[in-house]
């Protein structure tokens, strides 16, 4: 089996504070294999932020990754100096952020911020930095490119940021892109052409992205697999129309149900009762059992650990656990 | 569905273990300008009945008992003062007792009413906007052109004008608040204009004008409790600027009236003996004011980053 | 068929965006308009939900803000139980005013973090006189217990409680002064898909067991499939189309519908065909002329450039389109 593009293993990632230590994430393991679309669904306060930043090593102290290990190609990077993984950073691992109005620098144009992170990432001279730079823009479909180029950020409009901030992003040709919420902030007009044109691009490219939302419509577009996180810890990973159609996780199950859709017929939308534990009064045990229907007394003592259940699937559930090995 | 219901800790625990009371808690500095600010307010509280003995009762002094070293046995009538006596035979301990007293009503009289104006005013002109906030800002403006001890002096001489002399004593004391206020009320008025504005569009608000609930009460119970906090931090280093302010009107023999020495009329009369060898006469007033100010500077420091939203 | 609760005719309101006097008469600048809301009429009857639904910059929280009198209208009339909402004043003002309720998109802002939850319930019990005393708490705690929260919630502060529970706190002040009719901006927009979920839920049972009529804002189209009757969509401040609530999902007529429900992601994984969304929404201080809609509209003729489109009925609703005028739609 070919080696993952990026391989997170038991990860944990810890705040301290005056009133204790906070786990943001608890054992968090993972893959993405080169050029696939890893989803990574939940709701405020799972996780999935802190997870992508955790990847790119961008974690405020005195918040730190605890434990665990993130593998590029096979080479651990959580546990790199600053100046090595800014090396990372950037040419092979691109981020997008959520807002486009603060990623990009309002005082200089789109123009200089491009080139110097092409020409920072890779030997290049200014003017082949440029046209690669009118090629980005044009491909994330800037029309005019090579005339907008030099405009600054606020003479675009929403949509058209984000598209220069995902061509920023990909400006050095990274591996892995990671897009953390790319779409919340934008009209849902404008929502469906950036999912396109992110998918489009990394197709071209190669690169596989990290796609974090708490947007389960963007996923079932977009991803290829999901992982379902649920106060630090992960309920259920696996192929995005398994894990959308048929969930096995009684989470999942409460989540997909309570999502209101175009199509469904029924008066109540399912309810999970209850809400998300915050992070210091996480319960022992499995952490969603206070909120399970299915609950069962070994739920509240042992923590599930994540079971595979073929087709790529794994579920962190006592329910499942009967068949299936625990991966290794 | 009922969420589920925990003992809650009483009222105090809550206090004791907020952010706010561990912050406190765990600065030295805080800790100790606290216990110093606390010590000074409360002598000059209690001073009547804590004072040895009341220095501006002219019956109960001796001029015998005048320039009596501290902690050393007079040479004419054998008495012992803890820090002296000053030059007409009154201790220097039950003066500044008494002087604080003068000193922090002052102070906290002043900053009320500048409170008490500034955030008036800071309200309307924050919530009515327009040419109401334009004009208050305006004569903001030109008053901070001034500097505040030229603008007390200048009230001071305008009061003393229409004062007829007879009440001039008794009045003394409430033209220094006014003019210490007055000087000062600006940094309350701006600080809860923009504050204002900031609440002024959250929705809380508007949910209080859709049920149709009166401006004036919308300003006072709605708006009021949330532009507060940063009122506070300037209301304490307030307090240490008029206490500065008052004894240097007082220095300058503007201020207080000779009958209600403040500090700063203590450190006025005591200059005058300082080269005279009687150093004590101005030291320990002097000392007690900058423990004053500065402990209540360094309390209004720390209040301002406790309650710095970055903790959040 | 119930009766007319809610009437807008032609709502229109403008914001003035000029710069400061000054600077326009130093650069010669004529003052700048935005219109936020344009023509816009619609009607409510007693117990229905009406949504409006729009993205960005097509003035549903603006109208939403003129219904409830928060705002003046620039054009145009709200009449609510046949009594105009504007040019009423003082007792009568009153007497209207305690027929409808707001409840806000932002649950952290929309309470008072000074306040007890106890006072921001009993706020519009306490403001039109329906109560005092030991009644308001009983009425508070009834309350408390009818939006899922306990008694006991009425000491707390807002800042203990999370996002769903706020908007509880919110619906619960809301239908404390036992309104007809509450107009609802955004209301779960800011929550999680599992707690939107529970407070739609409850809206819904509420309006059953109260008979409450809801004006339902959002910009989510599936949030508003399952809780609208009659729904109108709005683009750059004009209604593109009002049609009742399912229809609008099987047989949109305006091209914005279609290219809105076109725009929702597939959660069923239909594996629909996607046409591509074309443009954005213009800026609103400078609109398209005629049909604000015509440099994205798949059918434009012509005339859309230059005329604004005028209603056109389509059996239950309306749809505001030369295509469908021509039937080229």
């Amino acid at each position: 089996m070919t080696q993952p593009l990026l391989s997170v293993r038991d990860l944990v990632v810890e705040f301290p504070t005056r009133r204790g230590t906070l786990r943001a994430l608890d054992k968090v393991s993972f893959d993405i294999a080169e050029g696939e679309v890893l989803g990574m669904v939940g709701e405020s306060g799972a996780g999935k932020s802190i997870t992508g930043t955790a990847i790119i090593g961008l974690i405020e102290p005195p918040g730190r990754i605890a434990a665990g290990e993130i593998r590029l190609r096979g080479e651990r990077i959580d546990n790199l100096p600053e100046d090595r993984l800014r090396r990372i950073r950037g040419k092979r691992i691109g981020m997008v952020f959520q807002d486009p109005l603060t990623s990009l620098n309002p005082l200089y144009t789109v123009a200089e911020q491009l080139v110097e992170t092409i020409r920072t990432h890779l030997a290049v001279s200014e003017r082949e930095a440029r046209e690669r730079a009118i090629g980005l823009l044009d491909q994330v479909g800037i029309p005019a490119a090579r005339r907008r180029i030099d405009d600054y950020p606020h003479h675009f409009s929403g949509g058209m940021r984000q598209r220069v901030v995902i061509a920023l992003a990909l400006a050095a040709e990274p591996e892995l892109v990671i897009a953390d919420e790319p779409t919340t902030a934008l009209d849902v007009s404008v929502q469906a052409q950036i999912i396109d044109v992110l998918k489009d691009i990394c197709a071209q490219r190669g690169a596989a992205v990290l796609l974090i939302t708490h947007d389960m419509g963007v996923i079932a577009e977009t991803a290829d697999r999901v992982a379902v996180l649920y106060a630090g810890r992960v309920a259920e990973i696996g192929p995005v129309a398994d894990v959308v159609k048929s969930a096995e996780h009684p989470y999942t199950r409460g989540l997909m149900g309570s999502i209101p859709t175009l199509t469904q017929t029924g008066d109540r939308l399912t309810q999970i009762p209850g809400a998300m534990p915050r992070l210091d009064a996480i319960p022992p045990g499995c952490a969603f059992n206070p909120r399970c229907r299915e609950v069962m007394p070994r739920c509240r003592t042992e923590r599930p650990e994540p079971v595979a259940r073929g087709g790529g699937r794994q579920v962190a559930c006592w329910l499942h656990a009967r068949e299936g090995v625990a991966h290794g | 569905m009922s969420e589920q219901t925990e003992q809650r800790p009483s009222a105090l625990r809550r206090a004791w273990d907020s952010d706010l009371a561990y912050s406190f808690r765990t600065s030295p500095v805080a800790v100790i300008s606290g216990v110093v600010a606390v010590v000074i307010i409360l002598g000059a509280v209690l001073a009547p009945w804590i004072a040895p003995h009341n220095p501006f009762d002219p019956r109960t002094l001796n001029l015998m008992d005048g320039f009596t070293p501290p902690m050393q046995p007079n040479a004419f009538t054998g008495n012992v003062y803890w820090l002296g006596t000053d030059n007409q035979g009154r201790d220097v301990f039950s003066t500044i007792l008494y002087g604080a007293r003068t000193s922090l009503f002052v102070g906290f009289a002043a900053v009320l009413f500048a409170m008490v104006l500034g955030i008036s005013l800071g309200l309307v002109a924050g919530y009515r906007g327009g040419w109401v906030d334009g004009l208050l800002m305006r004569i903001a403006d030109v008053q901070l052109t001034f500097p505040s001890i030229l603008l007390a002096l200048l009230i001071f001489g305008v009061a003393r004008g229409f004062i007829p002399p007879a009440y001039r004593e008794i009045m003394a004391i409430w033209v220094l608040i006014i003019a210490i206020g007055l000087s000062d009320w600006v940094q309350y008025a701006r600080v809860v204009r923009g504050a204002t504005m900031v609440e002024k569009n959250k929705e809380y608000i508007q949910a209080a004008r859709v049920i149709g609930v009166h401006p004036a009460r919308i300003l006072l119970n709605h708006i009021l409790p949330n532009v507060m906090g940063p009122v506070l931090v300037i209301a304490t280093i307030g307090l240490a600027l008029a206490i500065i302010a008052e004894a240097t009107l007082s220095f300058l023999g503007v201020g207080v009236p000779p009958t209600q020495p403040s500090l700063g009329t203590l450190i006025r009369i005591g200059q005058g003996f300082l080269f005279s060898g009687e150093w004590w006469i101005l030291a320990f007033p002097a000392v007690t004011l900058l423990a004053l100010a500065l402990s209540v500077n360094l309390l209004g420091d720390w209040l301002r980053d406790a309650l710095n939203p970055r903790l959040r | 068929m119930a009766e007319v609760l809610l009437q807008v005719e032609g709502l229109t309101r403008y914001f003035d965006v000029s710069k400061p006097w000054l600077n326009r008469v130093i650069e010669r600048e004529p003052k700048a308009w935005l219109t936020a809301v344009a023509d816009v009429s619609f009607e409510i009857r007693r117990g229905e939900t009406f949504a409006l639904v729009g993205e960005s910059g097509s003035g549903k929280s603006t109208i939403a803000k003129m219904v409830v009198g928060l705002l003046e209208p620039s054009e145009g009339r709200i009449l609510f139980d046949g009594q105009p909402m504007v040019g009423t004043d003082g007792a009568a003002m009153r007497a209207l005013r305690r027929r409808f309720q707001m409840i806000f998109q932002d649950p952290f802002a929309s309470l008072n973090p000074r306040w007890r939850v106890g006072d921001i319930i009993a706020e519009p019990i306490r403001t039109f006189g329906l109560a005092s005393g030991a009644e308001i708490r009983r009425e508070v705690a009834r309350l408390l217990e009818v939006v899922g929260l306990g008694a006991r919630d009425a000491a707390k502060f807002p800042h203990e409680f999370s996002g769903g529970q706020r908007q509880r706190i919110a619906i619960a002040r809301a239908l404390s002064s036992r309104p007809e009719f509450i107009v609802c901006d955004e209301p779960t927009s800011a929550l999680d898909v599992s707690v939107q979920a529970q407070i739609l839920n409850l809206m819904r049972d509420l309006q059953d067991e109260f008979g409450l009529t809801y004006l339902f804002i959002s910009h989510d189209l599936s949030v508003v499939r399952h809780m609208a009757g009659r729904i109108g969509v709005l683009y750059l401040g004009r209604l593109a189309e009002v049609a009742e609530g399912k229809r609008l999902f099987t047989d949109p007529r305006h091209p914005y519908s279609r290219m809105l429900l076109d725009a929702v992601p597939d959660l069923e994984m239909s594996g629909r065909r996607r046409k591509r969304v074309e443009g954005e929404i213009p800026n609103p201080i400078d609109p398209p002329p005629g049909c604000a809609f015509h440099p994205r509209c798949p059918l434009v003729a012509e005339r859309c450039r230059r005329e604004i489109p005028a209603p056109v009925p389509t059996g239950d609703g309306m749809a505001a389109c030369f295509a469908v005028a021509e039937g080229r739609a």
